[in-house]
Formats: C-alpha cells, structure tokens, sequence
C-alpha cells in the first residue's frame, strides 16, 4: 500500500504522473464523493462527541464551569479507577506481549500437525465477546468451580484456595486470555515474511535456539510487538465487558464509571468528565499505534 | 525450523499445550458443558439436563435472539454501505486527504465502546433527532462502532486490488460508475462478504454501548446473559452464551462460503 501511494511523490519532479492522471480521470471532484459518508460520521459521531465535552462543562446546577472537572478529578474513586485502569491495560499489555510471542514462535518455527487449524481457532476467538471468558473463568476460578472443586475433593478441606476472580487479578487473567490473539496474529504475519534461511544459517554455525531468538527472530518481530502491543493497550483501557461481568464491586476501570455515574447514578456532567479522560488517553495511545503500526508496515 | 532435535520439539510442544489448552481452549468447552449442567463443584459438572436450552430457545431468550440478528444485520449492512462508500471515495484521493479520511473513520475504534453509548444517549435524547427509548437507538449506536471495521477491511482489500483491471475498463471506454459496478465491486465482493461477517459477529457480541442505551423492549442476547449471570444463573447463563456463539459461527460460516463460490471467477 505504502509503495503504491509513495509513486507519484517519486515522479512529481518529472513529467505529470500517471497515476495522478488515472485518479482526476475517474472524477473531476474526488473529495465530492467522500463527502456524503463523512457528513453522516460527523452526525452520529463527531456531533455527539462535542455534546459530550460540551455536558462536561455543564453542572447540574446550571450554567458553564470547571465545577463537574474539580469535582470528579478530586474524588477519590475517580483516582483510583484512573490508576486500576492503567495498571491492569499496562500489565494486560506486557501478559499478552509474552504469551503471544511464545505461542506465535512455536506456531511458526516448531510446527505441529494442526498448527493452522490453530491459527484459524484463534481467527475465530476473536470474533466472540470478551465477555464469555470471565463467564468461563467463573466455572474454572469460581468459588464452586473446577479448580476450587478439586482442591476440595483432593483435600478434602471445606474450600478452594482460587478466590482471585472478583480481584483485579481475575480481570487481569482474563484481559490477557482475551487479548492474545491480537499479538499472535501480527506476529504470524510477520514470521510468515522471515526467510527461514537465516534461522538454518545461524543453526549451522552453532548459535543455540535462545541466541537464534535472541539476535535473529526478535529484531524482525519487533515493529509487530509494538503494533500489537499498543492495540492491546487501547483496547484493554477501553475494556468494559470483562469488568462489568466480573461484577466486584472492588474493581472500577473508567469505563466501568463511565457507566455507573451515566446509568446507576444519573449523573452525566460527571459521567462525561470521566468519558473525556477516557478519550483522550485511548486516542492518545492509538495515534500513537497507527504511527508505530504504519512504520512497521503493518 | 528453530529447533532439531527431538526432545526440543517435543519440549516445545508441550509448552504450547500447557499454555494454549486452559487458557483459550479450555474457557470455550467450559461454557459448553457448564449450558448441560445444573451444577458445578467438584471437577466436572453435574446434573445433566437440555432444560437451559428449552429456556433459551423460547420466550425472552428466543426474543433476545431475534434482536440480536435484526440488530446485528442492520448494523452491519449499514455500516458496509456507509464503511464501503467511504473507503472507495478514500482509494480516489490525494494522500493527505486519504490520511485524514483514514483517521476520521478509525476514530470509533479508538474511543471506548462506553463512550459511543453515552455521547449517542447524550445527543439523540433531545430534538430535533429524538431517538431514546427506541430500537434505532441500539441499532445506530452498532453501525457507528462496526462502521469502522468496515472501513479498514474494504480500504485494505481496495489497496489490494490490482488497479489493472478498472484501467482496462476504463480504456476500453467504460464510464466509471458501470467500472465500479462491473469491475471493482465484483472484484471486492469476497473482501465485502468477509468484512460483513466481522462486523456482523461484532455486532451480535457487543455490550459495552449497548448497556448505556438499550431500551427494555429491544435486549439483545449479551444484555439477557449479563442479566442472567448477575442474578446467578450461571448455567442458564452458559446456554444463552452457545446461543450466541452458535448464531455468530452460522454467519461467519455462512459468508465464507459466499467468498470461496466467488473466487472462483
């Protein structure tokens, strides 16, 4: 994409480009064309993103002030759901950054009768809710599920030592469970396109598998990893369903309190305030993906 | 090949198995058996029973299906009009301006779910567009968060698509709306197909905006698991949850078919 788009740059000191000319060709006005699609955008989307920066500023009490900013920024739970928030998307992040590479590394370099089934398994894992995997982790972690079952049964003890599940812990598992898959799929990608050669040549001159991963294998997946990474970053600070199905009361994200000051306390000026502080760190954050995913040429 | 010997492979593979099995493998079968169960605590479910399936194929379970396919298709289809239109005017522009088109319909993706919800909530429950309380409300919130995945799988495909074609078209005369609707759609129609089973299976899972703003007579199916599991009816949870993901598999399945009928042109 990018070599197709960086040709008329090349030749524009020359004569006029042919591609330029193949373009005008097709429509005297090209950006009349995009004009229908952004206005609707605008309407359903950027017009309600102004409405909700413009209600920030707007206290119940009536008139424009700082009023619902001093009040949410100073209270405490708001701190604390900014800190929970940025802690489990940064630990989420390094989790699946790790278990990705590993996974991706055996798929591509160890593999195994159905290893392509299991990349079309983790294809369609992305296409189910995040949701059902805290749903499953309750079976699996719950205080009356598998794992608690069998230290009882083994045991022989009232309870199960798994009580992590309604902690930030149990969040933090199931974030990383879901989210792996956006790390292996790039790196896929990416290790599909290294020249295996380099892996043999490296072997025969005696380079054992860690210093082969080391020296050949991660330098190529880097510009991946931090595609991936940074993805998995946004959508962990964007992620409510895992949250909301863990239903502790101890673990608030943003999002989480986006939703309990909108819909539980029907308070929007301060519902905003928080959404605005969302927005800013996850389009921040993803600006930052697009530029580090266009370098790498994702 | 990274390692030779023997012991090595099997050393990895092993890894794999610890690594892959309970934590994507397992959750999945978990939910499966748990739909059969009444009960859970020791190993293996107990209590072997088809009773959640009765009750998640009839009255409010069979209604919270039912809206989530008609959300989930009108969502998408709207979304693959509007995604499409987009990303086909983008191919036409200068770099800068495809830039800024790229960024503008991505946006969704990076601001959160929640967020979407609460500024539609906050922007169509008061004129002139009053739409709170009712079906679309839940149906445009879907097609502005789906749109986006729309936008990027079509722009990437268009990228893809071997700009040869339309010139000869275009060469031999053709005028460029019968280009577009003869040779470029045609051509994108498996990418088109593909990146509307994406954004129906979005659809048919997404909570986050849909809990800000679903009115009570238009809950879909995510909406009546999360309520089944907050009161504790877990089981009755899991089966609602194969429901889900049997209905989105179906579609998924069911375009992929579409797309290897249409390669072979």
């Amino acid at each position: 994409m990018t070599e197709v788009a960086r040709r008329p740059r090349v030749s524009r000191g020359w004569s006029r480009p042919r591609g330029g000319s193949r373009k005008s060709s097709t429509a005297p006005r090209p950006w009349l064309a995009a004009l229908p699609p952004v206005v609707l955008l605008a309407l359903v989307f950027l017009y309600p993103l102004a409405l909700v920066v413009q209600q920030s500023f707007q206290p119940d009490t009536g008139g424009t002030s700082l009023q619902p900013y001093s009040d949410v920024l100073g209270s405490e739970a708001f701190r604390e759901a900014l800190w929970t928030t940025v802690w489990l998307a940064v630990g989420a992040t390094v989790g699946c950054l790790v278990l990705g590479f590993v996974l991706a590394l055996i798929i591509a370099f160890v593999p195994f009768p159905g290893a392509r089934s299991v990349a079309r398994f983790i294809d369609v894992f992305l296409s189910f809710p995040s949701f059902l995997i805290t749903l499953a982790l309750l079976f699996i972690y719950g205080t009356v599920g598998m794992a608690n079952g069998l230290w009882t049964d083994v045991t022989g003890a009232a309870d199960g030592p798994f009580r992590f599940l309604t902690t930030p812990w149990g969040v933090l598992l199931a974030e990383v469970t879901y989210f792996t898959p956006f790390v292996v799929r790039p790196l896929l990608a990416a290790f599909s396109q290294l020249d295996t050669a380099q892996l043999e040549v490296a072997a025969g001159l005696g380079a054992r598998p860690a210093r082969i991963i080391r020296t050949v294998i991660l330098p190529e997946a880097l510009p991946a990893l931090a595609a991936g990474g940074s993805l998995v970053l946004v959508l962990c600070l964007n992620e409510f369903g895992i949250v909301l199905f863990t239903g502790a009361k101890g673990v608030t994200t943003l999002p989480m309190l986006v939703y309990s000051k909108a819909i539980l306390e029907s308070d929007y000026p301060g519902a905003c305030v928080v959404a605005v502080v969302n927005v800013l760190i996850s389009v921040g954050l993803y600006g930052l993906y697009r530029v580090v995913s266009r370098r790498a040429g994702a | 090949m990274l390692v030779h010997s023997r012991k090595g492979k099997w050393t990895a593979w092993v890894l794999f198995l610890v690594l892959f099995l309970p934590l994507f493998a397992l959750p999945l079968l978990v939910i499966l058996a748990a739909s059969f169960a009444t009960n859970w605590s020791s190993v293996l479910p107990s209590g072997f029973t088809t009773g959640h399936y009765d009750a998640a194929t009839r009255g409010e379970a069979l209604q919270a299906l039912t809206t989530s396919l008609v959300t989930a298709l009108t969502a998408s289809l709207l979304a693959m009009a509007v995604g499409t239109w987009a990303a086909l005017a983008a191919s036409g522009l200068k770099r800068r301006q495809r830039r800024f088109l790229d960024a503008l319909f991505v946006l969704p993706v990076a601001v959160p779910s929640v967020v979407v919800g609460l500024a539609i909530l906050v922007a169509f429950s008061k004129p002139p567009l009053l739409l709170n309380g009712t079906r679309s409300i839940v149906i445009l919130a879907h097609a502005v968060l789906v749109t986006a995945f729309a936008y990027q799988s079509v722009s990437a495909a268009i990228a893809r698509l071997d700009p040869a074609y339309e010139q000869a078209a275009a060469s031999l005369g053709a005028r460029p709306s019968y280009v577009l609707w003869r040779v470029k759609l045609p051509l994108l129609l498996p990418s088109l197909t593909a990146a509307g089973g994406l954004c129906f299976a979005l659809s048919m899972g997404e909570l986050s905006a849909t809990m800000m703003l679903y009115p009570p007579d238009w809950t879909p199916l995510p909406v009546l698991i999360y309520a089944a599991t907050d009161r504790g009816a877990l089981f009755a949870g899991s089966a609602l949850a194969v429901v889900l993901m049997t209905a989105t598999l179906i579609a998924l399945l069911a375009v992929s078919r579409v797309r290897s009928k249409a390669s072979y042109r």
